[in-house]
């Protein structure tokens, strides 16, 4: 044992014979506020080491967004020009396509619970002196933090698609984005939670976040839409970051009121203009409804 | 089965540096009373009683789907009873979760280590989900990955990893935050014999310098002989429990294998002639005798068979597992295999996990 051992010596000196480095004991402290806090500090910072080790994926997850923002925005320039009133598709479309790269990012940082659980280090969170929402929560906010980089990055190329960098407007926009990211890593998790393979999860992402993206607005304008169609845009909750995001885009754009009528008409519940702040305040609450379903789901898998 | 069981030797006490929780540790490190767990109508552990002191190193031998695991995993909290309860390092495994949690250590058969972090950053997420203080971090890693000879590797990425380096940082990992009581499931598992043997010295090692239990699960019968006691489980239960040594004296007889040209004549002959039951194992005969030296003589003697080659050898494990289940253990995992793709079988169709 270490008894013997004079604590003024380095513990550090390459000793002869290593096996007579003194013993460092440690101890586990009961479950407390502060370990929890540490737990979701730890499981936050490693979804950011492995986004940091992970170069391949900033880009892939780039890559559609930005086919979306400069193929299909440049193709169908043509074609729309005549009902734009003179603004450039980009910069229409450019919120919708800011807000998939967030959702493409946070639910490739929420199938990391579905990956961890096929390659077994999800058992080693859970066998920790833990709470399982403490693992929830750091994987969302890890998830939320990743994907809102990837929307920083969609923000610095504003100017390329003609929208200036007005300081209170990149500020509005990086909250939204900010939000929308929580909400969406927070329902990719409450999936995952579910899904126990990988392949079965990005079925399933495909099946969802597609739908959501061509039925928000990123792509039109949500006035005079068909009936069937203005009901499901009203329920996608993607169409309530696209809308304000857009508006404050077009705040900062100088262009005709036709134009503005006609692109930004804003989403309106029988009639009545949605006000942006409700419409912030809603993908908040849905978040944490998400997140609260993922703990009590993930809390109750043995 | 005897309710109290030797006690080890070395009880540690009166530790340096640490808190008073830790000096008042029990001398019992595990508790086990009638525990069960049945899945669907499958009894994979039939109520096994016994108890670990603290200071021990404990093995628990078996064939695959014996029960072990099921067993180890109710004893880490994974899994919940279906019936009796279990206490480790003096907390209910059922109601004190955490406590049990704080103070155990475990190293599953299965890989759990980030592959995409280096081993020092799988340390350290260990150590901060532990709640392991700030400042013990860095000295404690060091002192567990030099055990385990990684220190020089700590800035690896883990994905680059052999299979026992892995499970040595495994076994380091567990070790992270000063476990009273460290699980190893099938530690040895898919290792090369070298690296087999390694893991043993650190086992030893650990035991020489740490206050701590140790709790592992083997089938391979020479393992079990570097514990302090074995438990032999079969079907869900602990059918003998003892010291290596006590257990093979228990056998009483030594193993004579005998080659010859005419196999089946000599088994025939040896029941006539001496009333000796034998049976043909890896094209040689195979029996047990009281004195195998003494019986030898005789055996040329009497046997009027022309004998080629004979071994006598003193009880194995084997011999124990055998004299206490008939069967060897590699027969009893053929068995278990079967039983246990049968119950996989069900698993899948119940939808588990």
């Amino acid at each position: 044992m270490s008894t013997t051992t004079d604590p003024r010596e380095p513990a550090t000196a390459t000793a002869i014979d290593a096996v007579e480095t003194p013993v460092v004991r440690v101890t586990v402290p009961k479950r407390s506020l502060a370990s929890e806090l540490r737990a979701i500090k730890i499981v936050w910072r490693r979804e950011l080491i492995r986004y940091r080790s992970d170069r391949l994926r900033m880009v892939t997850t780039l890559v559609q967004p930005l086919l979306f923002l400069f193929v299909l925005g440049s193709g169908l320039q043509q074609l729309s020009a005549a009902s734009t009133h003179g603004v450039n598709l980009k910069t229409f479309i450019y919120p919708g396509i800011l807000c998939i790269s967030v959702m493409f990012t946070g639910m490739f940082s929420a199938a990391s619970i579905v990956w961890d659980r096929e390659f077994g280090f999800l058992r080693e969170m859970m066998v920790a002196p833990i709470r399982r929402s403490s693992i929830v929560i750091g994987k969302v906010i890890g998830g939320a933090t990743v994907a809102s980089f990837q929307g920083v990055i969609v923000i610095a190329l504003a100017g390329f698609v003609g929208v200036p960098y007005a300081p209170l407007m990149i500020i509005g926009i990086f909250i939204l984005q900010l939000l929308l990211a929580f909400t969406i890593t927070a329902f990719g998790v409450m999936v995952a939670v579910r899904i126990k393979q990988m392949q079965s999860f990005m079925g399933v992402m495909q099946m969802i976040v597609m739908p959501m993206f061509f039925i928000s607005g990123a792509l039109f304008p949500v006035a005079n839409l068909p009936g069937w169609l203005a009901v499901l845009n009203r329920l996608d909750p993607l169409t309530y970051a696209v809308d304000p995001m857009r508006r404050l885009v077009f705040n900062n754009l100088s262009i005709s009121p036709q134009a503005r009528a006609a692109l930004d008409p804003g989403v309106t519940w029988f009639g009545w203009h949605v006000p942006a702040l409700l419409e912030a305040g809603m993908i908040v609450a849905l978040g944490l409804i998400m997140l609260g379903i993922a703990i009590w789901e993930f809390s109750s898998t043995e | 089965m005897p309710r109290t069981w030797t006690q080890p030797r070395n009880v540690l006490s009166g530790m340096i540096g640490s808190n008073g929780d830790r000096n008042d540790a029990p001398s019992i490190a595990i508790e086990v009373r009638g525990l069960k767990k049945n899945y669907d109508e499958v009894e994979a552990v039939r109520g096994v009683e016994f108890e670990v002191a603290t200071g021990e190193v404990f093995g628990f031998l078996g064939p695959n789907g014996a029960g072990k695991t099921t067993t180890i995993n109710m004893l880490c909290t994974l899994v919940t009873p279906t019936a009796g309860s279990a206490a480790v390092a003096g907390h209910d495994v059922v109601h004190e979760r955490d406590d049990v949690r704080r103070n155990i250590g475990l190293v599953f058969q299965d890989p759990t280590l980030d592959g995409y972090l280096t081993a020092e950053q799988n340390l350290r997420l260990h150590a901060e989900l532990y709640g392991v203080q700030s400042d013990l971090v860095k000295p404690r890693m060091q002192q567990v990955m030099t055990m385990v000879g990684l220190w020089e590797r700590k800035d690896s990425v883990v994905g680059t990893f052999s299979g026992g380096m892995r499970r040595r940082l495994e076994i380091a990992r567990g070790l992270m935050h000063s476990p009273r009581v460290l699980f190893l499931d099938e530690p040895t598992i898919g290792l090369d014999p070298q690296t087999r043997r390694s893991i043993w010295e650190y086992i030893r090692e650990l035991k020489e310098r740490e206050e701590i239990t140790i709790f592992m699960t083997t089938h391979y019968m020479d393992e079990a002989e570097w514990c302090d006691r074995i438990a032999i489980m079969d079907h869900g239960e602990i059918v003998a429990l003892d010291s290596p040594e006590t257990l093979k004296a228990g056998v009483g007889t030594d193993r004579v294998i005998i080659h010859t040209d005419d196999n089946d004549a000599a088994i025939a002959a040896l029941a006539d002639r001496f009333g000796v039951e034998a049976r043909k194992s890896e094209g040689a005969v195979s029996f047990g005798v009281p004195a195998g030296e003494e019986f030898v003589p005789r055996l040329f003697a009497e046997l009027g068979i022309p004998i080629k080659a004979v071994n006598v050898s003193r009880p194995t494990l084997d011999d124990v597992f055998m004299s206490y289940t008939g069967s060897t253990i590699r027969d009893a995992e053929e068995d278990a295999g079967k039983e246990r793709s049968r119950r996989m079988m069900q698993m899948m169709h119940g939808g588990r996990r």
